[in-house]
Order: C-alpha cells, then sequence, then structure tokens
C-alpha cells in the first residue's frame, strides 16, 4: 500500500526491511543508536538528524555507534563486506569523505579491479550532501562529481522519497560500492511510497516532466528547483523536459542522447561546484554524441566555484535557483518555442 | 442561478488531480443531452471524451483548447435562454473550483483492504447504497484503475466494487493459486468478506474467464456476466505479450508490450509505463506474474475455457475488440448461443478504456434490464 512519507522515513524503511531479510546487512555510523550519554538507547536518537532511529529497538546490536573516526569505520565496513557482509556505514555529511579517500578510492573501488574481478565490496556509504542547512562550508558540499570521478564506485543521489528507498535498497543489494548521496534539505520532503520492498535498478533516469522546447537534466534537490522554473516557463508558452538522472554513475546515457535528440534544447542544473561537474560532463556526452540534435548552445547553471558561504544571504545566492534555470532554457531557446 | 448547470473537469480514478481540454466537441448554442460527447480531455494517463452528466443550452466555452485545469475546474456553462449573458459572466466569475482537499475523505475511505484467505486484497466501493452491486475483475498484471472510465459512471444507480487480485495493484504478493478456478473461488470468498450476496460481475481478459468460472462454481452469486475482451473463449492468446509484459525490466522494454494493448498506441503515457512499472518492481511480483502467466497461459494456449460452458442460468454481454492484439476477437463466435455480442471495429484489448462511454451504456442496459 502506498502512503505519503518523508525522505527521511524512506531511508529508514529501506534500511529497515533489508535488515529483516538479509542478516548480512549492518548498519554503523557515529551517533546512529544514540551515542554515548544519551538516554535510555530505546528512545536513543538515531543519527544527527534521527534518520536511523528505532531501528536499534528491532535490530539490536546490528546497529554500532562508532568512534568520531570516519577513516576507521569507513574502513571496517569496506573490510567487512569483503569478509560477506553487506554494511551500510553512515558518514553523517559526504564532505568527512576527506578522511577516507584511501579507503574508498584506492581500496573499495579497486578491489574488484586488482583481484581478478574475484573480490566484492557490498558496501554503501550514506550520508548528506547540499547547502541550504546554514552548516556551513564544510559541511554543504556537493561532492557528487568527485565520487562519480572514481570508477569502481557507484553513486546515488534521490530526489524523492519513492526512488530514495527504490534506489537504497537496491545499493544495499549491489554487489559493488555505492555512494548514497541524501540531500538533506530533501530529508522532510513528502510522496507517495509503497509499504514494501521495491527496487530501482541503478543506472536508470526518469523523464519526470514532458516538453518539447528544452531539455534541463539535472539530480537531487535541483528537479525541483527546476520543477519551480518549468511552472513559470510553461505560462509563457515554453514547455521543458526535465531528466532527473538519479544515478550520475553508472550514468543513463541513452536517456540524457534521447530527450536532447527530442528538443534539441539544453540546460545542465547542478548543485555543484562548475568545474568538472556533472553538468559539464553531460555537456561534453552531448556535445560528441548529440551535436547534431543541437539548435542552440548547451547552458549550464550550478553553484560558483566557491566554498559554501556561512552567511545566510550568500548561502541562499550560492544555491541555483528558478530564476536561474528560467533565463539558462531562454538563453538555450533564443526565446523561440 | 437555479438555471444555471456547470460542466466541470471530470475525474477519472483516484490518481486524477488535473486534465487539459484537447478540444471542444460542440458549440455554443447547442442543445445538450445527457450521455452527448461534448469536449475531449486528456490527463497524463490517457485521454476521453467528457460526456454530459446533464441536459441543457450550451451558453459559454470557459476552458479552451490546451488549457490544463484542476479536477472540479469550470468547464462550461449550460442556461436556457431567459438567462442573460451578464448572468452567465456573474456565474463564471464567482465559481470556486472546490479544493481537491473535498476528496481526501472520500478517497481514503474509498480504498480499503480486507484480509481474504491471509492475502491483503485492497478494493474500492462507491456508489448508490442499495440494489446488486457491480463487481469489477480486471485482467492478468491489471489492477482496479483498468475501470477508471467505468467505475464512476456505473456508481448511479448500483454499487459500485472493484479488486485488486492477489498479486496485482496494491493487494499483497502472493497468489491462492495459479488457475483460474482458483482465482475464482478466491473471489468467491473475497465477497463474503465484504457480505456480498450477489452481484454483477464485469470482467476484463483475465478476470472475465474468473467470472464465468465464479458463475460456474456458484450460480446464486451471479446476477449478470459482463465480459470484455475475455479469456476462456478460445484456446489461442498472445503469450509473447503476457511473457513480454511480465519480464520488462525498464519503460524501454516494457512500453512496446504497452501498447499492444491499445488500437491507438499514443494512448501509452509516460504515467502509465511508469505506474505498471511502479508496480512490477514491488519485490516478488515479476516472479509472480511469470508462474501465473505460465501456469494459464504457457506456450500460447489458454488453460480454461470456462466462458465457453456459460449456460443461460445467467445473462451474458460479451464485448471485444477488433483491433485486439492479445486475444483474438474471433473467439467471439465460441460465444454461448444466448449471450449479446458486441465487437467495436476500432478498439483493442482496453476496449472499457478505448470505448469507455459505449461500453458503459452496454453494462448499464444489460444490468438494468
Amino acid at each position: 500500500m502506498a502512503r505519503k512519507i518523508s525522505m527521511k522515513q524512506a531511508i529508514n524503511e529501506a534500511l529497515d526491511l533489508e535488515m529483516s531479510a538479509d542478516p548480512t546487512v549492518i548498519c554503523l555510523g557515529e551517533d546512529i543508536v544514540g551515542g554515548a550519554g544519551a538516554d535510555g538507547e530505546r528512545d536513543a536518537w538515531g543519527g544527527v538528524l534521527g534518520v536511523t532511529k528505532g531501528l536499534y529497538a528491532k535490530h539490536g546490536d546490528r546497529l554500532m555507534d562508532t568512534p568520531l573516526s570516519e577513516s576507521a569505520y569507513i574502513g571496517a565496513a569496506i573490510g567487512a563486506a569483503n569478509c560477506g557482509m553487506r554494511p551500510v556505514a553512515e558518514l553523517m555529511f559526504l564532505d568527512f569523505m576527506g578522511v577516507c579517500f584511501d579507503q574508498m578510492f584506492n581500496q573499495a573501488a579497486k578491489f574488484k579491479y586488482m583481484f581478478g574481478g574475484k573480490a566484492q565490496t557490498p558496501v554503501v556509504i550514506r550520508g548528506m550532501v547540499g547547502a541550504g542547512f546554514r552548516a556551513a562550508a564544510q559541511h554543504s558540499q556537493m561532492l557528487t562529481p568527485l565520487f562519480t570521478h572514481i570508477p569502481g564506485l557507484k553513486v546515488v543521489c534521490p530526489s524523492t522519497p519513492y526512488d530514495t528507498k527504490g534506489l537504497l535498497i537496491q545499493s544495499i543489494r549491489d554487489n559493488d560500492p555505492v555512494i548514497f548521496c541524501e540531500h538533506k534539505n530533501l530529508y522532510g520532503f513528502e510522496g507517495e511510497v509503497p509499504e514494501g520492498s521495491y527496487t530501482i535498478p541503478l543506472g536508470e533516469a526518469n523523464i519526470v516532466r514532458d516538453g518539447k522546447d528544452c531539455s534541463i537534466i539535472t539530480y537531487g534537490l535541483m528537479v525541483h528547483r527546476s520543477l519551480e522554473a518549468a511552472a513559470i516557463l510553461a505560462k509563457e508558452g515554453i514547455e521543458v523536459e526535465i531528466l532527473d538522472l538519479r544515478t550520475l554513475s553508472p550514468l543513463d546515457v541513452d536517456s540524457i542522447l534521447e530527450t536532447v535528440e527530442k528538443t534539441g534544447r539544453l540546460v545542465c542544473v547542478d548543485e555543484a561546484n562548475p568545474r568538472c561537474s556533472i553538468a559539464s560532463d553531460v555537456s561534453s556526452i552531448v556535445a560528441m554524441h548529440a551535436f547534431k540534435a543541437l539548435k542552440g548552445p548547451i547552458q549550464m547553471v550550478t553553484a560558483p566555484h566557491t566554498p559554501v558561504p556561512f552567511s545566510p544571504i550568500l548561502e541562499d545566492l550560492y544555491i541555483p535557483n528558478a530564476a536561474q534555470i528560467v533565463e539558462a532554457v531562454k538563453r538555450a531557446t533564443g526565446g523561440k518555442k | 442561478m437555479a438555471n444555471i448547470t456547470p460542466i466541470v473537469m471530470p475525474k477519472w480514478g483516484l490518481s486524477m488531480q488535473e486534465g487539459t481540454v484537447t478540444s471542444w466537441l460542440v458549440e455554443v448554442g447547442t442543445q445538450i443531452k445527457v450521455g452527448m460527447p461534448i469536449l475531449e480531455v486528456e490527463t497524463d494517463k490517457i485521454a476521453n471524451a467528457v460526456e454530459a452528466p446533464d441536459p441543457g443550452l450550451l451558453r459559454k466555452k470557459v476552458a479552451s483548447d490546451g488549457e490544463l485545469l484542476p479536477v472540479k475546474a469550470l468547464l462550461g456553462v449550460m442556461a436556457d435562454s431567459d438567462v442573460t449573458d451578464a448572468e452567465i459572466d456573474e456565474y463564471v466569475a464567482s465559481y470556486i473550483t472546490p479544493s481537491s482537499d473535498d476528496d481526501g475523505v472520500e478517497e481514503v475511505s474509498a480504498n480499503t483492504f480486507i484480509d481474504v484467505n491471509g492475502i491483503n486484497i485492497r478494493y474500492v466501493k462507491r456508489g448508490a447504497d442499495n440494489g446488486v452491486p457491480i463487481l469489477f475483475i480486471h485482467g492478468f498484471g491489471g489492477d482496479l484503475d483498468n475501470w477508471l472510465f467505468n467505475i464512476d459512471s456505473l456508481a448511479d444507480k448500483h454499487p459500485v466494487i472493484a479488486l485488486d487480485l492477489p498479486g496485482h495493484g496494491q493487494s499483497a504478493i502472493k497468489l491462492p493459486g495459479k488457475s483460474i478456478t482458483d482465482l475464482a473461488k478466491f473471489v468467491i470468498d473475497f465477497m463474503k468478506a465484504i457480505n456480498v450476496d450477489k452481484a454483477h460481475l464485469v470482467g476484463h481478459s483475465m478476470g472475465g474467464a474468473v467470472a464465468a468460472k465464479i458463475a460456474l462454481l456458484d450460480a446464486n452469486r451471479v446476477a449478470t456476466l459482463n465480459l470484455i475482451c475475455t479469456a476462456g473463449l478460445g484456446e489461442d492468446i498472445n503469450s509473447s505479450y503476457t511473457h513480454g509484459f511480465a519480464s520488462s525490466e525498464s519503460k524501454r522494454e516494457l512500453k512496446p508490450f504497452l501498447e499492444l494493448l491499445f488500437a491507438d498506441s499514443s494512448l501509452v503515457g509516460r504515467q502509465m509505463v511508469d505506474d505498471v512499472l511502479k508496480y512490477k518492481r514491488l519485490d516478488g511480483v515479476t516472479n509472480l506474474l511469470l508462474e501465473l502467466g505460465s501456469a494459464l497461459f504457457g506456450k500460447g494456449k489458454q488453460s480454461e475455457q470456462p466462458v465457453k460452458e456459460l449456460t443461460n442460468k445467467h445473462k451474458v454481454l460479451i464485448i471485444a475488440g477488433e483491433k485486439d492484439q492479445i486475444i483474438p476477437p474471433q473467439h467471439v463466435k465460441n460465444a454461448p448461443s444466448h449471450a449479446k455480442v458486441e465487437v467495436f471495429s476500432d478498439a483493442g484489448h482496453m476496449t472499457q478504456m478505448e470505448k469507455a462511454n459505449e461500453v458503459n451504456k452496454l453494462i448499464i442496459g444489460h444490468v438494468s434490464d
């Protein structure tokens, strides 16, 4: 039965269902149970924003509170994955990946390739991404392009509760390391989600709006900003098609080329910084493989090439907004329909 | 204002929130009769003609072609000729579209679940309180939304009930058995569970065979049979459809199979493909459909032919689409001699959607007299 739940509840449900179905699924992270000093384990906090709340009461010690040492427990999760477990490690803010680069990029991502395809690393590293939470430069980045750059890692960044649950279950069942990027400003966003288990394949983009005049290719929170822009543009007679990538690695190149071949115009919207971003990656793929379909120059809407500012006014200016997307679509279409 | 009758955006199915007016089919000044198609509306699921629920003289078109409007939005105004244009303009200006929240309570109570033999079943019940209910039984891989154009139209005079069969729609992913007989016995138990002693059965495709089998198993439980593009009336079936539908894993794979269902394949929109895929991606559905499909339709042969066995204990209406690409429409020649048979020349396997207004009329006529 489908009912409306938040993205945070969708993550909780996915973890709960997979822990119930598969005894090798374990969760580890900082404060995911409640943390030292939290009052009473059964009423524990369940993570810094309560994502894993209630799971300890059901699954007990299969949820582990770790010391404040990301290097150690991300490494432990990867090692456990190599030994037959399916760990889900919560990195809280994916910005903390900085101290886990060797574990993730040099070890987890490489094992399959360096051990003749025989080593499997079914680990999920999940955590928060994105700006708008007044959490300053070290807790607000959209590091998706960085993860996407590394062969051997799969990268997911969903925009709705439905997609979140299906993609997280698929990520846990997948035999490769997956970095699961949850936009903190979407945690409260609600949508219809079936109660039971279901999966969405990794590497499948999703059209969330049909249109004939211009394609917007995006992911995560920016899907919602693009929908806002689409509503404004529709009043002016411009119908945009919006492709939500959902998975950044592997990338659904077929769907990217298909929508651009349909509309002939492209705006890439990415909350990451502009250089070597998902937006620039998609733009280059389209320029190489669908150049003849383009009726105008590709446009990009991204954050500026700066850290996320702590000033609330500047932070709001930093995040791409609907007005910028509207302008970019108008540049792409040259005012023509 | 007593002489002014509004024409509003209809609500087709539980999920419809808005629709686009594609074109008006009548001009201002037309004397509209009940049931006359007055304009075409397209939703994210499908396009259909809006039939007039009330009679009257069309005085003003409020909605223009191409306009996207919410359910219950004012589309046009009918009024007698003695109502002045100023009064009509005033009516249009003061019309407030009822918010969709008004439907909230109705929708929640309309969508209910009941445990039948350990299987959780979703069903909807609407319409009149009294009278013999009409029970809708969908086909293989379908759900109660297959009846979105039919349920409300038939709800005026009869209670209407539609269920999601076991393993389908939002019912539990579990089968009571893999034969038409098993499904028929299960639907009888469902009727008992919701205290329905007798019903008019409307069955589509596999659901038609199930309905016929119910009549054979428990004759007193069935008032009339209304079978649309029904299975169980001949051996042949396009099993590449049933297998392809069950095994498709992506939109790209699934869409061509869904297109086989309609005479006009452009009716298959993105939302329809997305909705079917959401169902198919639930854990266990693919295997369940593959098992059920091979048990009922393996190697292109239908396993049971209950419709052929029907006797004149029940009035039988058989509706088929000549462009049906799943079950050959030629099967209607096997229809029991007392059955009333209607074949639509330009409809496919989803005749109840493609020819909704005509099918509704046939069913109303069949269950009433």
